[in-house]
């Protein structure tokens, strides 16, 4: 039977705008397919890579309280690595070989992990203006077209409101703290405020994949949207616990009802994603170490399991 | 690559408190069913969401083709006198 | 020394098995060979950095000065924890990690268990919820610890090897001194004479089961239940105190 692929793109089409749900086994257009096995992975990366700059103050956490709430987070972007995984396992995206991916340098995640972690106050930093940053983005994927996508965001946008107020609560410690915790905590503010406004991606000019995204409704608001609603939501945030934004052109645009920022340095942007940034390498080594590492163990498992089924049914 | 020494996948179903049924929550990777068990307590109820947990090999699952959703559930549509609002029941009545 | 000392060093002791153990384990957040692993490992750290928190919140109550848990878990100097030597290795590869968890679980367990009738409600109470815990610890390590040993034979060499290695720091685990005797007569704590045949059982069970076997050589270190410790715990004293150390008297 011929099967005419005009056809099933217009049905595809009339679903995705009654905002019916895609799944796994419907027809989808190739393109489609591939635009979500990529932003899928990248975003499952960005989790587990995530779990790296954070993981590097879990030891030296200054508390009991402290320790336990870092871990519990850095453990829940494993979690949330795992649930999108998952989500693209239902594209046929097998996860070693996603992993793989990642390791080689042929997937991306996000480039703000690429950035180090120089003192406590980096959790805090993060914890606000990266996961509140990340929150944003992901909310609107809560009604992504592709149905394990949108559940696989439900799950972990419910888990992540605990990850921003918990950054928030350590700077706001910090600026009521001493004058040393002031200036850790205005330093990681400096630090982290610029590349958190590039994680919402290139301005809408430059961004390839916007426009697709947004017909497939894989995408909900552009680039330049979000960063505008992440300035408008923080800016009051920092005011409030007495932190400075490390940005002498910012200033309220009564019109817009919003506020006018400065110039994002793209080129760093550029830079970082390309591999430039402090710490790309160390960051996918010590991803590919862990899975060398474990590689023994996996295959044990494996042998393990099928000694044991052999033996059963022998 | 080594593909067969890949842990199989697992499909998740948690029961998240008695009287309800075990719902679909994700999959995960695990070399047996022992194992799958213990991770999807440790990766699917870290917050208390369940009870009782149902794993199942992904390969193991039937799944009706989406291209004949129409022959095998639009006739139930038509058959509107399987709801109990198809009914007429004079004023005066209730709980029936 | 009084009942109150004698149970202030004991829960010492076992809050700083539990601490040093969590902080360990929290070592390897985001370095697991497989995501659902790290998991696993996370959730028992975070279980023991519980248990160290309540066992050192109520030993802290119990000082002659009373002091908080954090106190008690970031600004002593070496010599005054009293975690064993086997908790304060090094992680090592994952059977390294899994064999000395394997080892310290077999032995909390029926040392929780024992506790439930502590003629201490505190500390019974605290040994409840621990018991809850510690069970699925002990399961976990002990499939992992079977499946290495009976998985490859690269597994097998791996997992032997850690039993060699560790099997040394195990039997500081049944340390007793005065402390156990003074807390032994009031009811508060079991001997650990009546823990020993229970771990012994547990070990003996699971490593036929991994098809391993106990170490030739019997010699055995100990040194930590009397502040005595290896020379890697000064360094995981460094990383862990580090912010308190630096920035003294100060609220997080």
């Amino acid at each position: 039977m011929e099967i005419d692929i005009k056809e099933l793109e217009k049905n595809f089409q009339k679903k995705i705008d009654k905002d019916i749900r895609i799944e796994p086994n419907d027809w989808m257009p190739d393109a489609y397919r591939k635009t979500l096995i990529r932003q899928i992975s990248q975003h499952a990366h960005s989790e587990v890579v995530g779990m790296l700059p954070e993981g590097n103050w879990i030891t030296r956490a200054p508390n009991l309280r402290r320790k336990a709430v870092l871990l519990a987070k850095v453990q829940d972007e494993a979690g949330h690595g795992l649930y999108l995984y998952s989500a693209a396992e239902t594209l046929g995206a097998d996860r070693e070989q996603t992993i793989d991916d990642l390791h080689s340098g042929k997937a991306k995640y996000s480039s703000i992990f690429n950035y180090p972690t120089l003192s406590w106050a980096d959790m805090g930093a993060i914890g606000w203006l990266v996961d509140g940053a990340a929150i944003m983005n992901q909310v609107p994927l809560c009604r992504c077209s592709y149905g394990p996508y949108a559940r696989a965001m439900v799950r972990v946008c419910k888990e992540e409101s605990f990850h921003q107020r918990q950054g928030f609560e350590i700077m706001t410690k910090l600026a009521a703290g001493t004058q040393a915790q002031k200036e850790m905590a205005q330093d990681a503010f400096n630090r982290f405020w610029w590349p958190a406004l590039m994680m919402f991606g290139p301005s809408d000019a430059d961004s390839s994949h916007t426009e697709q995204s947004m017909n497939w409704k894989i995408k909900r608001h552009t680039n330049d949207e979000l960063r505008q609603m992440f300035v408008d939501a923080t800016v009051p945030q920092a005011e409030l616990i007495g932190l400075t934004i490390p940005d002498k052109d910012l200033k309220w645009n009564e019109a817009k009802e919003g506020y006018d920022y400065g110039a994002i340095n793209w080129d760093e942007f550029w830079q970082v994603v390309g591999g430039n940034g402090p710490c790309n390498k160390e960051r996918v080594d010590a991803r590919r170490k862990a899975k060398e590492d474990g590689k023994w163990v996996v295959e044990a498992a494996m042998a393990f399991a099928q000694k044991r089924s052999a033996k059963k049914s022998a | 690559m080594e593909k067969s020494k890949e842990w199989p996948l697992w499909e998740v179903f948690i029961r998240s408190k008695q009287g309800l049924n075990h719902k679909h929550v994700g999959s995960l990777r695990a070399s047996d069913a022992t194992m799958a068990i213990k991770n999807a307590r440790d990766v699917y109820t870290r917050r208390s969401e369940g009870i009782s947990i149902w794993v199942v090999p992904s390969n193991n699952i039937t799944a009706s083709d989406p291209n004949n959703e129409d022959s095998l559930f639009e006739p139930a549509q038509s058959k509107v006198y399987r709801h109990p609002t198809f009914y007429d029941v004079p004023d005066g009545i209730s709980h029936m | 020394m009084t009942k109150q000392e004698a149970l202030y060093q004991y829960l010492l002791r076992m809050g700083d098995d539990s601490l040093i153990l969590g902080q360990r384990l929290s070592e390897l957040c985001g370095h697991g060979p497989i995501l659902e692993e790290d998991i696993a490992t996370t959730n028992i750290s975070l279980d023991l950095i519980g248990q160290a928190t309540l066992l050192l919140e109520y030993a802290g109550s119990l000082a002659e000065e009373p002091k908080s848990n954090d106190e008690l878990a970031f600004l002593r100097i070496e010599k005054e924890y009293t975690n064993t030597l086997l908790v304060e290795q090094p992680n090592g590869n994952f059977g390294d990690t899994m064999m000395r968890q394997f080892l310290f679980d077999a032995y909390r367990k029926p040392l929780l268990e024992h506790l439930l009738e502590s003629t201490d409600n505190r500390l019974s109470g605290i040994a409840e919820k621990a018991l809850k815990e510690t069970k699925y610890h002990l399961r976990h390590s002990s499939e992992w610890v079977i499946r290495l040993g009976d998985g490859t034979e690269e597994s097998h060499a791996k997992i032997q090897a850690a039993l060699d290695a560790l099997f040394r720091y195990a039997d500081e685990l049944f340390f007793e001194n005065e402390v156990d005797a003074i807390l032994l007569k009031e009811g508060i704590i079991p001997s650990a004479k009546v823990i020993f045949p229970f771990w012994k059982k547990t070990v003996t069970e699971v490593l036929e089961m991994a098809t391993i076997d106990l170490p030739k050589n019997n010699w055995k270190f100990k040194g930590g239940r009397e502040g005595r410790h290896s020379e890697h715990m000064g360094f995981l004293l460094a990383e862990m105190q580090y912010m308190q150390r630096t920035y003294p008297n100060m609220e997080w």
